[in-house]
């Protein structure tokens, strides 16, 4: 059983020296239609700049709030995505403006994807009014239905049903769009993510739902946490197709994203991604990380770093240094900008303390 | 400009620590995610990682200083291009940066000066309607005026739309969407697979995404299950969000003990609901309330729960038969008027508050009667007008005692209505135990008449 189970972990391409197989689905079942296999999406070198660009921006970004934490700046928990830019970037370039987003705790890089500027995500998390919640929802709890990204919710597992809601919404209006539903390899275990695959399938909701499989829950391995450690399978008895990619390479990451989500807009119901891909740093904040070695860590970010990996190909492509280093230094402006406005920036005025707690006045 | 590496914060609550190790030495080069040293807070031993590359250009703090403050810059590490051996240190090198106060304080706000005023968003109703002269009243059930509220919702909104188990093609659990799916189609009108965690979390994301739900629980027993979604996606997502994001949702279903079917069916969820900002409770008595309210809540922007009562489903009372019969959410209604005692209460309680009210009569005793229909925001001042009037207050619920919305009237009454007193305020509840099976014992621990008369004689002091 161990030796399985351990087979599974290196084969999947989660950890250590092996590489991923890029992707593999649900096998073939009868009376139940396969989602086809993706392919890594082309790129024109255009393209692969713009992908790079965003993945570099979530990165510095994260880096900076990290350094606003150490420095008491931000409160509280703070999760940051340092690892997992190719995910979110990769299946954002393969949205429409109709499709909506939702996730859990780990969120900032998403609501960059969602074109959420980072001082209004920056100064939510100092807590000042020009915050995007006015400093009332902080890192766990952001929103902007301009973007439509719903949601930022502290509770693991939540954003699933309430994502198939968002699903159930686009159907009902007819307008077209796909809730895009991220959660970790953690919530993969709560028992309301199978109650809305239940629904989500039997009512046929444009519901693209994305695990970000980073290998750990706080500190517990996959392995130690799931039964069923192929998180793309979980969802075959409610007649779910799965795939499973490669999350550290944002072209597989676009790829499989096309392909599900034409196959959900095309009304065949939802499709499970399973994102394979790493965070580098802990948990939260307050994470000592004893749960894995240093080694893991250090073999990830030197061998399969999502950025570096698309600044090599940049590069093949043509690209040459400094034009990166342009890229660099200016995407390094904007979070400075953006860090350094959430500092000076106000804190809420205290009326605010009473307001937004219901739309309405009654009695 | 080199890189500062400053004491970092771990957790949210250090503000010093131990500088146990340097695990690199000035000139060392070091590439993003090296580590630096080993940092011990007051719960474990943590490591540093660079962000960044570069050449350490010089270490500031020796290893093994203690209680070094949180901000303190440590070490300087010279970027690619710039040569480490010559980097500036800035000046106030040493000292942990000033604190994170900003230009605001964070003094506790003085409550009373900042309470806003009615907020700038739709004026919701505060206007009790008027029943004009000669409206025609109609007799009818509290389960057809559920049903009517919502039909005639679903008439004016194509958004409205009903979701719960057995709400469709069984016509209800309880009867009480009976005809609508004939009336709106499946679209419109949905049964659900039995999975409430699931669907509660269904429609809220609906009525996130621009829909507005009615979302029926077979009974509040089995919303436990969903309450995480109610409570924390549903109540609280408006304020998390500023005040961007919405959740016009109404969570609907019978609410308290039946008859004969124990403890884990037999529970009066309005305290817990009312305990929550960011939700509205609304637990009616009468058909003519349970009407007018439940289209309040579906054109509510706000997220309401609404508690019916199943053994009232099949009472019948009279209800005006008017096109814009919507009641305001938020007040309390005198349902019978007295000078001597006054009697609070909601859903069953009112009935039995009103047969006590009778009885009271005939002992000389004039008491008043009031349906709180609203638990949430409750209407404080219908009651201390009340009591301003009769001096003597008793809360009647049919509920548990502790923590009760009685207690909140008791409390109410203390805080504001002291003077008015001449006796403490009592309540009367259903006594403090799981609710049994057996007959007997059942009718011992619910809600009971004879005490309710016996609280109202005790305040006025005639035993």
């Amino acid at each position: 059983m161990a030796a399985k189970k351990a087979a599974n972990a290196k084969d999947t391409g989660g950890k250590g020296e092996e590489s991923p197989s890029r992707v593999r689905i649900t096998e073939a079942r009868d009376g139940i239609d396969q989602v086809p296999m993706p392919s890594r999406h082309e790129p024109s070198q255009e393209e692969l700049t713009e992908l790079y660009r965003r993945m570099l921006m979530i990165r510095r970004f994260e880096e900076k709030a990290g350094q606003l934490y150490g420095m008491g700046l931000i409160g509280g928990f703070c999760h940051l995505y340092i690892g997992q830019e190719a995910v979110v970037t990769g299946v954002q370039a393969a949205m429409t403006d109709a499709d909506s987003v939702i996730g859990g705790y780990r969120v900032h890089g998403h609501m960059l994807a969602c074109g959420i500027s980072p001082k209004d995500v920056m100064s939510e998390l100092t807590g000042r009014a020009a915050g995007i919640s006015k400093g009332k929802g902080g890192s766990m709890h952001m929103f902007s239905t301009e973007h439509k990204f719903y949601g930022g919710h502290g509770i693991v597992g939540a954003p699933v049903p309430l994502g198939a809601g968002l699903a159930f919404s686009h159907k009902y209006q007819e307008d077209g769009g796909v809730a895009v539903i991220y959660f970790g390899d953690g919530a993969a275990n709560q028992g309301q993510v199978y109650e809305a695959f239940n629904m989500a399938e039997l009512w046929k909701l444009p519901a693209l739902f994305i695990i970000e499989n980073n290998q750990y829950a706080m500190g517990t391995s996959v392995n130690r946490a799931s039964a069923e450690d192929q998180l793309y399978r979980r969802g075959e008895s409610f007649r779910i197709e799965g795939m499973q990619v490669n999350g550290m390479d944002v072209l597989d990451v676009q790829g499989a994203a096309e392909t599900a989500l034409d196959w959900v807009r095309g009304g065949n119901g939802p499709v499970l991604v399973e994102y394979m891909t790493y965070r580098y740093r802990g948990h939260s904040m307050s994470d000592p990380a004893k749960y894995r070695s240093r080694d893991e860590v250090q073999d990830v970010r030197t061998k399969r770093d999502p950025i570096e990996a698309a600044k090599a190909e940049l590069m093949k492509m043509g690209t040459d240094e400094d034009s990166l280093k342009a890229i660099e230094k200016e995407i390094r402006e904007q979070v400075n900008e953006a860090a350094d406005f959430a500092e000076q920036t106000p804190e809420p005025d205290l009326k605010e303390l009473y307001t937004d707690v219901l739309v309405g006045s009654y009695g | 400009m080199p890189i500062e590496i400053k004491l970092p914060a771990m957790s949210p609550t250090m503000e010093e620590g131990t500088l146990a190790k340097w695990l690199v030495a000035e000139g060392d080069e070091v590439n993003p995610g090296d580590l630096l040293a080993e940092i011990e807070t007051d719960k474990a031993t943590m490591e540093l990682e660079a962000d960044e590359g570069g050449t350490v250009a010089k270490l500031l703090v020796e290893a093994g200083s203690e209680n070094i403050a949180v901000g303190t810059l440590i070490a300087v590490i010279a970027r690619e291009d710039e040569d480490a051996g010559d980097v500036d240190i800035p000046a106030d090198g040493g000292d942990p940066p000033a604190s994170s106060e900003t230009q605001q304080s964070s003094a506790t706000p003085d409550v009373e000066a900042e309470q806003p005023k009615a907020g700038e968003e739709p004026a919701s109703l505060s206007v009790e309607p008027e029943v004009p002269e000669g409206t025609e009243m109609v007799r009818m059930t509290v389960r057809e005026a559920l049903r009517d509220a919502m039909a005639e919702e679903m008439r004016a909104d194509g958004k409205v739309f009903v979701i719960g188990e057995e709400v469709a093609e069984y016509q209800g659990a309880y009867k009480v969407t009976q005809g609508l799916l004939d009336e709106f189609g499946d679209k419109r009108v949905i049964d659900t697979p039995i999975t409430e965690y699931g669907f509660a979390g269904v429609a809220t994301g609906a009525a996130m995404g621009g829909l507005k739900p009615v979302c029926e629980f077979m009974t509040f027993n089995f919303a436990m299950q969903a309450i995480d979604h109610i409570v924390n996606s549903a109540g609280k997502t408006l304020y998390m969000s500023g005040g961007q994001m919405r959740c016009p949702i109404v969570f609907r279903g019978p609410n308290g003990a039946a008859a004969r079917v124990g403890a884990q069916h037999s529970q009066n969820y309005g305290p817990w609901y009312a305990s929550v900002p960011g939700l509205i409770v609304v637990s009616p008595y009468d058909a003519a309330s349970a009407k007018g309210l439940l289209r309040a809540a579906i054109q509510s922007p706000d997220p309401v729960v609404f508690l019916e009562n199943e053994l009232l489903y099949g009472q019948s009372f009279d209800v005006p038969k008017l096109d814009d019969w919507v009641l305001p959410i938020g007040k309390a209604k005198v349902v019978r008027e007295g000078a001597d005692v006054t009697l609070v209460s909601y859903s069953i309680g009112v009935g039995v508050a009103l047969d006590a009210a009778k009885e009271l009569e005939s002992d000389g005793i004039d008491a008043e009667v009031i349906d709180l229909r609203t638990l949430r925001p409750l209407d404080r001042e219908t009651v201390l007008a009340s009591l301003k009037k009769t001096n003597r207050l008793v809360a009647v619920e049919e509920g548990w005692p502790t923590c009760s919305i009685s207690s909140e009237i008791q409390a109410i009454c203390m805080e504001d209505g002291f003077d008015y007193l001449d006796a403490p305020v009592l309540r009367v509840t259903n006594v403090d135990v799981p609710l049994p099976y057996a007959e007997n014992l059942e009718k011992a621990a619910l809600l009971k008449l004879d005490e309710v008369v016996t609280a109202a004689k005790k305040v006025c002091y005639k035993n």
